[in-house]
């Protein structure tokens, strides 16, 4: 079959096997690296991208099924010198250990804030409870996501 | 005892930016997995599917037919098939035997997940496809499946040498006689469990054959080091393979021994080809090492004022299928489990067995943390025999410095448990009430005491390159592992530190075992110990050494050179690194320096006879209170509260010790009350992440660190290891917690709402 999408912003169009996940095909054939894999089935958060603006494990939907949309990644919140907000507090805040659940985390957030999901420190867990960490322990991630919801209202 | 005996001024001790963060957070750091190389193979592992059968026939041609596959290899393509690792205390009691691991199943598996086979192929799916054929034909094995009935008479035997792996036994004092002449004793057993470390990074690597025929391995791994075995398993000379190690999404001591490494370095001398291995996420938890069980049997004895007169510990410990570190971690076990109490009349029998689980080995922790649910258990049991508050009782006997442990170690710095149970203490306040009819609140508070820097047998060193570029650039070159702890950040600061350079232009290469000073492993949270001081002694050298020109550039006094705001100074002269370095070159004064820090030594391992004495550099010590609300009917456990004080020492990065406490605590809190790797006649029944609990960010609660710096330790500046501390005291606190609500002790973890309905 031939996808089309727009990864971050660029269109592409490749050939994919209807059984590849879109996971798979963005880090195999896409070359996008910085979406990870943690578990494959639907648990870790560690793959979540936004597709057509909805946050989703990239694993557990199949790369057709992304046909036509936007999908962005961690790496459309980067540009060159320049960070997110988001960003900048969990590197300010000391909430990247290993980073490898980072990129989820960023994605989750973000969205989290955007849909007023991120009220008091419990709403804000909630929120994250499907993005796993095994380093931080959760605190400064909360406290980041915090400061930029803060931040967010006042801007 | 500092060092170097330097004073900290400018860098260390602040909350600075960690170098890396920048590169994880805009998601372009490469882990194992993220990295690949044109015509690349995929490889997989054929795994047994039984945990203890002979291997009567494994066929693999039609594996080897499937198109696209270019390789299958098995116990016989390996040159040499049988690791050797020789620990300390294998050779103790159980005579002359080494940990002995097999890279590919020969004849018999000993563990569900065992690798057979190793099939590399163009695609993934293609390798995936072909494993799926091999044939393997199995006759079932009597299944060893607990610990303590493996070292009974006549026990079925996972290896021919028989159960045992390691013991230690130690009597101090007259542990009889106590018992019987003291005013209370308390006897109680307690179980751990097994418990996967849950990285969210699964292992992976990816490897290839070099230009200059060096076979290089760039995985995800703690210990570059493994070149070595990776050369005695390929009968090549050790410099044909090179490990480089990028970032680590994880380790907790879950890649100190080694993962993909050999089957990828395998395929590649067979095929000349790069090839890539990931392990999925139910592989990991199928067949990866795993934290080791252990069975406590506790008799502790206090006298009337509640001081300890008399413990009599016996460990048993289930090491799986391979021995690995199993007797290295049952000497952690052994060392710390009378806690940080004095007690003259100490016996300890210690042992590990082989059974047909997954190998136990490393996880942060290491055996130290286990014992902590045994001997916490018991001095609450005697508070409550005597009337006296928890804390109150455990004061009357925590160690201090120049006191010796039962293992005939002295403590030669602080021992600052009284200070951190005051700080626990004065920060509780009062019990809070239940938030409805029927739930139950608990308090419980529990410390610990966890060795840093590795045991001293093993004559522990690491090196560091320290220098600059012709343009003024601090560069590090150090072959330290960095597994997400902050591990190359904090070199940097320390670098940052002596040279009076800001840590955000300092430039650091790490992790490559061919082009890096070695380092040693980025585990036993040693490297800030260890390379911390590495650095600060090279760095401290090369300073001493520009400063001469320094000051002739100054015309100052060289007592009178400073160096700082990246350049040396004397007064308000100042020369920037950058002319600093150029003249230096020019004059042939060298700009970089190797220097190695050895740690002092206790007595080198000897023998049975011999083994007493000092064990570890130096420990690191907690006192954790935790409160808690449970619902006794339905087992529902709510952390109300938590807080976790320890002495660090001095905190390099007080951010990253903060965050160490936390991740460690909240880490404790999963295996306190919902991790287990499950197994049913030796069979891995958690082979999914769904079914593998580790705290969300619902379940885990605000964490309050409390970090004491008593300007002791043997690190850098008098730092303390934090890396693995803080995840000792957690499982005693909510034990100790749970009794308090239920007014019943849970003594088997973990604590699941299963149990707690049921006690
Ligand atoms: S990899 Fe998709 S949720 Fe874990
Ligand atoms: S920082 Fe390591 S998993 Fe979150």
């Amino acid at each position: 079959m031939m996808l089309e999408l727009l990864l971050n912003g660029r269109r592409l169009r490749e050939p994919v096997e209807p059984h590849v996940t879109l996971l798979r095909f963005l880090r195999d054939q896409a070359g996008a690296s910085e979406v990870k894999y943690g578990c494959g089935e639907g648990v870790c958060g560690a793959c979540t991208v936004f597709l057509d603006a909805v946050a989703v494990n990239a694993c557990s939907v199949l790369a057709v099924q992304a046909e036509g949309a936007r999908v962005e990644t961690v790496s459309a919140f980067a540009g060159d010198g320049s960070l997110h907000p988001l960003q900048q507090e969990l590197i300010e805040r000391g909430a990247v250990q290993c980073g490898f659940c980072t990129p989820g985390v960023v994605l989750g957030s973000i969205e989290a804030v955007r849909l007023g999901l991120a009220g008091d420190r419990m709403t804000i867990r909630r929120s994250l409870a499907g993005n796993l960490c095994r380093c931080t322990g959760y605190g400064k991630i909360v406290e980041a996501v915090e400061a930029y919801r803060d931040g967010e209202g006042a801007a | 005892m500092s060092v170097v005996g330097e004073r900290p001024a400018r860098v260390v001790g602040r909350a600075l930016v960690r170098h890396d963060a920048l590169e994880k957070v805009a998601g372009r750091t490469r882990y194992a997995a993220d990295f690949g190389l044109p015509g690349m193979l995929h490889a997989v592992l054929k795994r047994a599917d039984l945990p203890h059968a002979r291997l009567l026939r494994v066929d693999t041609s039609a594996a080897e037919a499937v198109p696209g596959v270019a390789s299958v290899l098995t116990a016989k393509d390996v040159p040499e098939n049988t690791v050797w690792v020789d620990v300390p205390g294998q050779t103790f009691q159980v005579g002359a035997l080494k940990a002995r691991t097999n890279v590919l199943a020969d004849g018999v598996v000993r563990y569900h997940g065992e690798p057979i086979a190793i099939v590399a192929a163009e695609t993934e799916d293609a390798a995936l496809a072909s494993v799926e054929l091999i044939d393997v034909e199995y006759e079932e094995l009597p299944v060893v499946t607990d610990a303590e009935a493996a070292l009974e008479e006549g026990a079925p035997l996972v290896h021919e040498q028989g159960n045992l792996i390691a013991s230690w036994q130690l009597q101090e004092g007259n542990v009889d006689a106590a018992l019987n002449a003291t005013h209370a004793v308390v006897e109680q057993s307690y179980e751990t469990q097994f418990v996967d470390h849950a990285y969210l990074e699964p292992e992976a690597g990816v490897a290839w054959l070099d230009t200059d025929g060096v076979i290089t391995v760039r995985a995800a791994t703690q210990v570059i080091e493994h070149f070595r075995d990776l050369a005695r398993i390929l009968r090549v000379p050790d410099n044909r393979v090179r490990v480089i190690a990028p970032y680590v999404g994880g380790g907790f001591g879950g890649k100190e021994d080694m993962t993909v490494e050999p089957y990828l370095a395998l395929v590649v001398q067979r095929t000349g080809r790069p090839v890539k291995m990931v392990w999925s996420r139910s592989e990991s938890l199928l067949a990866r090492e795993k934290r080791h069980p252990m069975k406590l049997r506790y008799r502790t004895a206090c006298d009337a004022e509640g001081r300890l007169l008399a413990q009599d510990i016996g460990i048993v410990a289930d090491g799986g299928a391979y021995a690995l570190l199993s007797a290295l971690v049952l000497l952690y076990a052994t060392t710390c489990s009378q806690g940080p109490y004095r007690c003259p009349n100490v016996r300890i029998d210690a042992r590990v067995a082989y059974t047909n689980h997954t190998p136990a080995s490393a996880m942060r922790g290491f055996g130290a943390m286990q014992v902590a649910l045994g001997y916490e258990g018991q001095m609450d049991l005697l508070a409550a025999e005597l009337g006296l508050d928890p804390l109150e009782l455990r004061r009357r006997n925590f160690l201090e410095g120049g006191d010796t442990l039962a293992v005939g170690q002295t403590l030669d710095t602080h021992v600052a448990l009284p200070d951190l149970a005051d700080r626990v203490e004065a920060a509780l306040g009062p019990k809070p009430e239940p938030s409805t009819r029927g739930r139950r609140v608990g308090r419980g508070v529990a410390c610990n005491l966890q060795p840093y820097g590795r045991c001293v047998w093993l004559n522990d060193w690491s090196s560091a390159w320290v220098g600059f570029e012709l343009d003024g650039t601090l560069v590090l070159r150090i072959g330290v592992p960095d597994i997400g702890g902050g591990q190359a950040s904090s070199l940097v600061q320390l670098a940052g530190e002596v040279l009076g350079v800001d840590p955000a232009e300092v430039v650091i290469h790490i992790g490559d075992s061919a082009l890096t000073p070695l380092t040693g492993t980025t585990t036993a949270t040693r490297q800030l110990y260890m390379s911390g001081n590495a650095v600060l002694q090279a760095a401290g050298e090369l300073r001493e050494e520009l400063r001469p020109l320094a000051a002739e550039l100054l015309e100052a006094e060289p007592d009178d050179v400073e160096f700082a705001g990246g350049g040396a100074r004397s007064g308000e002269r100042h020369v920037a690194f950058r002319d600093l370095i150029a003249a230096a070159a020019k004059r042939q004064v060298p700009w970089h320096r190797l220097s190695i820090f050895r740690a002092p030594g206790g007595d080198a391992w000897r023998s049975e006879a011999s083994w007493r004495g000092r064990v570890f550099p130096d420990f690191t010590y907690g006192c954790h209170a935790v409160d808690l609300e449970v619902d006794p009917e339905t087992g529902r456990i709510d952390v109300l509260r938590y807080l976790a004080a320890h002495d660090v020492g001095r905190a390099i990065n007080p951010q990253s010790v903060e965050g160490q406490i936390e991740g460690a605590v909240v880490m404790g809190l999963g295996y306190a009350l919902s991790e287990r790797v499950v197994y049913e006649d030796g069979v891995n029944l958690t082979g999914a992440f769904a079914q593998y609990l580790i705290p969300t960010a619902v379940e885990a609660p605000e964490i309050e660190p409390i970090v004491v710096e008593s300007g002791e330790g043997v690190g850098p500046f008098s730092a303390r290891g934090i890396g693995e501390p803080p995840v000792g005291a957690v499982a005693p606190a909510v034990a100790a917690a749970l009794a308090d609500a239920l007014g019943r002790r849970l003594t088997v973890l973990p604590f699941t709402r299963e149990r707690v309905a049921e006690a």
